[in-house]
C-alpha cells in the first residue's frame, strides 16, 4: 500500500551513509556561531564608533550569559529534550544549589553566618544539594502523569523562592539563616581566579594570561579576572557538553529517548524506565544547580529575587531556539539567546544612540501627540530594556510557527555508541567517515 | 546475553521439540503460559471474570471474542500493564502475577500492541537497538566512564549485526534509517514484531497483528510467524478475522463477557453453537 511512498524514499536513503554528527565537528560548529556573532557585534560597534572597552565588556557579558544559558539549556535538554520530562522548575534547582553553596562558603562572622569553607567545597555541596532536591522531587513526582509532573516542579521552584524569602527562616539559632529578602552575602565565585593564582601550576598560567592582558592589550587587572572566569565557565560548558553527548550516543540515551517517545512501549520491551528517569532527573538537577552557582555566585549576594520563575522561562526559550533534543542546539541556543535577545537590544540601543540624538518623550502617550514624527521610535529605543520582553515573545511566536524544532532540532542524532550503518558494505563505511568530516566544515548550512 | 536471538540460532531450539504435527491434542503439562481465575474490574464494569486458560509451548494459539469480551484486558493483566485483582499468571514455571511490564518482558514474555507502538521520532534502527535485554550501556556509568565504554561499544557492534539481520528477515531493512513515524501502518506492525523479537523472547503475545494490514503484508507477517514457530517460539494472538484464526491457529480460546466461553481446535470451535451465537453472528 504505502510501501511505495516510503519505500522509494528509503531506497534512496539506503545506500547513503548515515550522518553521524561527531562531537568534534559540533564544537567547531558552536565556535563558528560564536565567532560570527562576535564579528557581527564588533562590526556594528566599529561602524557606530562605540567605545572599545564597552564593546569588550559587552562581548564578555554575552559570553558569560551565553555560557550560563547554555549550561541551563543542556541540563534542561537532558530532562525535556531527551527524556520528555517537562521540568518547569529549573530555577528552583538552581536556587537550591546557589543557596547551599552560599551557606557553605559565607563568612562565619557575616549576617547571616555561613560555614566559611573554600569555594570548591561549596560548589560540591551545592551540586549534591541540587541532586538531593531532585531525588526528593523525583520519587513522588515521577509517579504522576506528565502534566502533573510539570505542576509539581513549578510548585517546587516557588516553594524554594518563598522559603528563602520567608521571615521565619531569616535568622535561625547560631546566626545562620537565609537572610530573608536581603539574601546571603557569599564570597564571589570569581575569587576562584585568585584561588587559582595561589596554586603552583595554575597560578603561573593565570598570572601569565593576566600579564599578557595588561601589557599587550592594556586591559586592567580586574577585567582580566572577569575574562578568565568566563573562560572557566566555557570550560565547564564544554565538559557538560561532552558528558551529555556521551550519554546521548549510548544505550542509556536510547532508553531516555524511548521514554520520551512511548514509555509503556519501552517498559514492554523490558526497560527499567523508572530507574532511568530517577537517575537522569537527579543528574539534570545537579547540573542545573551547578549552572546556578556559576551564574549567581559571581555576585557577592544571593537573594530571592534571583530565583524568580522568569529564569526557567529564559532557559526554555534558549533551548527552544537551539532545538530540544540536540546538545549542540542547546549550547548554540543558549548563546544566541544571550547575545540577541537577552543582552543584544541594549547594545543596539547604544548603536542607534550613537547615530543620532534620541529625544524620548516621558510616556508613550506623549510620543503619539508629539509634533516630532520620530517621537514614537525614540520612545521605543529609549525603553529597549522593556522592549526586550516583546522581542522575546515575538521570537518565540515566529519560531513556533516557522521552525518549531529550533535551529538544530530536526537533525538525526542516532542514539547509539557506534555507527549503525550496515557494516559489511565497505563503501558505506568509507563514506561515513567522509561525511563526519564534511559536517564540520559546512557547518553553517544546516543551521539555517 | 549472546547473539542467541538471531532467527538462525533459534532453529536449534525448534529441532529439539518438533512434535507439533499432533498439535490439536493438548497436553496441559507442556503449557508455557498458565492463566487461572483471573479477575479484573474497572469501576462497575467487570472486564475479566474468572478467566483460565493455558498456552502450549511452541503453538500458535488464537484468542478471539466479540468487542468488550476482555481480550485486551487479559493481555494487559498478563503483561503487567494492569494488576489483576484475583487469580494468577504463571509463565514457564514462574509465578509472574502482578509483575511490572519490564519484569515480564525480561522473563521472556513479550507483547505487541493493538495499535503499533513504534517510537516515532527514533529511526527504525534505533527502535531495533533499544530492544535487546541486559545491555551493558543501559547503566549510566558504563556509558559515560572512559574505561567502561569499550565493552559497551563492543556490544553495540554485535547488536547492530543482529538488528540488521532481523530487519532483513522482515524485509524492512530498506527502511532502517527512516524515522519510525514515516512508516506505513503495516510496516509499523512489522517493526513492532521485529523489535519484540530482538528481546530474545520465549513467547510472543500479539494483539491484533493484522489490524489495518493489507492482504499482501498480512501474508508476509503470517509467513514470518510460521517460520518463527518452526524455530520454537510460542505465539498467543488476538485476532478478529475468523478465517485467519481458523486457518493458522492450532488451538483457539473464545472469550465472552470477561470469561472463557470455549476452547479447542478450530473445527470444534466452529461447531459450538454458543460460540456461533456469541461471536460468529448468531445464525445457527
Amino acid at each position: 500500500m504505502s510501501t511505495d511512498t516510503v519505500g522509494s524514499d528509503g531506497e534512496d536513503n539506503a545506500p547513503a551513509p548515515m550522518v553521524r554528527p561527531s562531537w568534534f565537528a559540533d564544537i567547531g560548529r558552536i565556535a563558528a556561531v560564536v565567532a560570527v556573532t562576535y564579528a557581527f557585534f564588533i562590526i556594528l560597534g566599529l561602524l557606530a564608533g562605540l567605545n572599545v572597552n564597552y564593546m569588550m565588556s559587552f562581548l564578555e557579558r554575552i559570553t558569560f550569559y551565553g555560557a550560563v544559558f547554555a549550561m541551563g539549556a543542556l541540563a534542561l535538554n537532558l530532562h525535556w529534550g531527551y527524556t520528555g520530562m517537562f521540568n518547569i522548575g529549573v530555577i528552583g534547582f538552581m536556587g537550591v544549589g546557589v543557596y547551599a553553596m552560599s551557606f557553605v562558603t559565607a563568612s562565619p562572622d557575616a549576617s547571616p553566618a555561613g560555614l566559611g569553607l573554600p569555594i570548591p567545597v561549596g560548589i560540591l555541596v551545592g551540586f549534591l544539594a541540587a541532586c538531593l532536591a531532585g531525588l526528593v522531587i523525583a520519587l513522588p513526582a515521577l509517579r504522576v502523569r506528565a502534566d502533573y509532573f510539570a505542576i509539581i516542579t513549578l510548585g517546587f521552584s516557588e516553594i524554594v523562592r518563598l522559603l528563602v524569602l520567608s521571615g521565619s527562616l531569616r535568622t535561625l539559632p547560631g546566626g545562620y539563616g537565609t537572610g530573608g529578602g536581603s539574601g546571603i552575602s557569599a564570597p564571589r565565585t570569581d575569587s576562584v581566579v585568585p584561588w587559582l593564582q595561589s596554586k603552583p601550576v595554575t597560578g603561573e598560567i593565570v598570572d601569565s594570561i593576566i600579564w599578557a592582558g595588561i601589557n599587550l592589550g592594556g586591559v586592567p587587572d580586574s577585567v582580566m579576572e572577569n575574562y578568565i572566569y568566563t573562560g572557566i565557565l566555557i570550560g565547564v560548558v564544554i565538559l557538560i557538553f561532552l558528558l551529555l553527548t556521551r550519554i546521548a550516543y549510548s544505550p542509556f540515551g536510547r532508553v531516555l529517548k524511548a521514554i520520551r517517545e512511548d514509555e509503556l512501549a519501552a517498559r514492554s520491551l523490558g526497560k527499567r524506565t523508572d530507574r532511568a528517569k530517577v537517575v537522569v532527573f537527579v543528574l539534570g538537577c545537579g547540573l542545573m544547580g551547578l549552572a546556578g552557582m556559576l551564574w549567581l555566585g559571581r555576585r557577592t549576594l544571593v537573594n530571592p529575587n534571583n530565583v524568580r520563575p522568569i529564569w526557567t522561562f529564559y532557559i526554555f526559550v534558549a533551548l527552544i531556539v537551539g532545538g530540544a533534543g540536540s546538545n549542540t542546539g542547546s549550547v548554540i541556543g543558549g548563546f544566541v539567546f544571550a547575545a540577541f535577545v537577552y543582552d543584544g537590544p541594549r547594545y543596539l540601543q547604544r548603536v542607534i544612540e550613537s547615530f543620532y540624538e534620541v529625544q524620548a518623550p516621558p510616556t508613550i502617550a506623549d510620543a503619539f501627540v508629539s509634533s516630532n514624527p520620530m517621537a514614537v521610535i525614540d520612545y521605543l529605543v529609549n525603553s529597549m530594556d522593556e522592549i526586550r520582553y516583546i522581542i522575546l515573545g515575538v521570537v518565540l511566536i515566529v519560531l513556533m510557527i516557522k521552525r518549531p524544532q529550533g535551529l538544530l532540532g530536526h537533525r538525526k542524532e542516532i542514539a547509539a555508541a557506534v555507527d549503525l550503518s550496515r557494516h559489511d558494505t565497505s563503501r558505506g563505511g568509507a563514506n561515513t567517515t567522509d561525511e563526519s568530516g564534511t559536517t564540520g566544515s559546512s557547518g553553517g548550512e544546516s543551521d539555517e | 546475553m549472546s547473539s542467541a536471538d538471531s532467527p538462525d540460532v533459534e532453529a536449534q531450539r525448534g529441532d529439539a521439540e518438533s512434535v507439533d504435527e499432533d498439535a490439536s491434542v493438548r497436553s496441559v503439562d507442556d503449557a508455557v503460559l498458565n492463566v487461572s481465575n483471573l479477575h479484573k474490574h474497572f469501576g462497575g464494569i467487570v472486564a475479566v471474570d474468572d478467566t483460565s486458560f493455558s498456552v502450549e509451548r511452541g503453538s500458535i494459539t488464537g484468542l478471539i471474542g466479540p468487542n468488550g469480551a476482555g481480550k485486551s484486558t487479559t493481555f494487559n493483566c498478563i503483561t503487567g500493564v494492569y494488576e489483576p485483582e484475583e487469580g494468577s499468571v504463571t509463565f514457564d514455571g514462574t509465578d509472574i502475577t502482578g509483575w511490572e511490564p519490564h519484569q515480564v518482558a525480561n522473563q521472556g514474555l513479550v507483547r505487541t500492541f493493538q495499535i503499533a507502538r513504534e517510537l516515532p521520532e527514533m529511526t527504525v534502527l534505533e527502535n531495533m537497538m533499544l530492544a535487546p535485554k541486559d545491555q551493558l550501556g543501559e547503566h549510566l556509568w558504563r556509558s559515560v566512564l572512559p574505561g567502561a565504554r569499550g565493552a559497551v561499544v563492543e556490544q553495540e557492534r554485535e547488536l547492530r549485526e543482529q538488528a540488521w539481520e532481523t530487519l532483513e528477515f522482515f524485509e524492512i531493512d530498506h527502511l532502517a534509517e527512516e524515522y519510525a513515524m514515516n512508516l506505513s501502518g503495516g510496516q509499523r506492525k512489522l517493526l513492532d514484531l521485529a523489535r519484540a523479537l530482538q528481546t530474545d523472547p520465549e513467547m510472543l503475545m500479539l494483539d491484533e497483528p493484522m489490524a489495518g494490514v493489507n492482504p499482501t503484508l498480512e501474508e508476509k507477517i503470517l509467513d514470518r510467524i510460521h517460520a518463527l514457530r518452526e524455530d520454537g517460539y510460542t505465539f498467543l494472538i488476538v485476532e478478529h478475522d475468523m478465517d485467519l484464526i481458523m486457518e493458522h491457529c492450532e488451538h483457539v480460546i473464545v472469550m465472552h463477557q470477561g470469561g472463557v466461553l470455549d476452547e479447542g481446535t478450530p473445527e470444534a470451535i466452529q461447531s459450538n453453537e454458543q460460540v456461533i451465537e456469541a461471536y460468529l453472528g448468531g445464525e445457527v
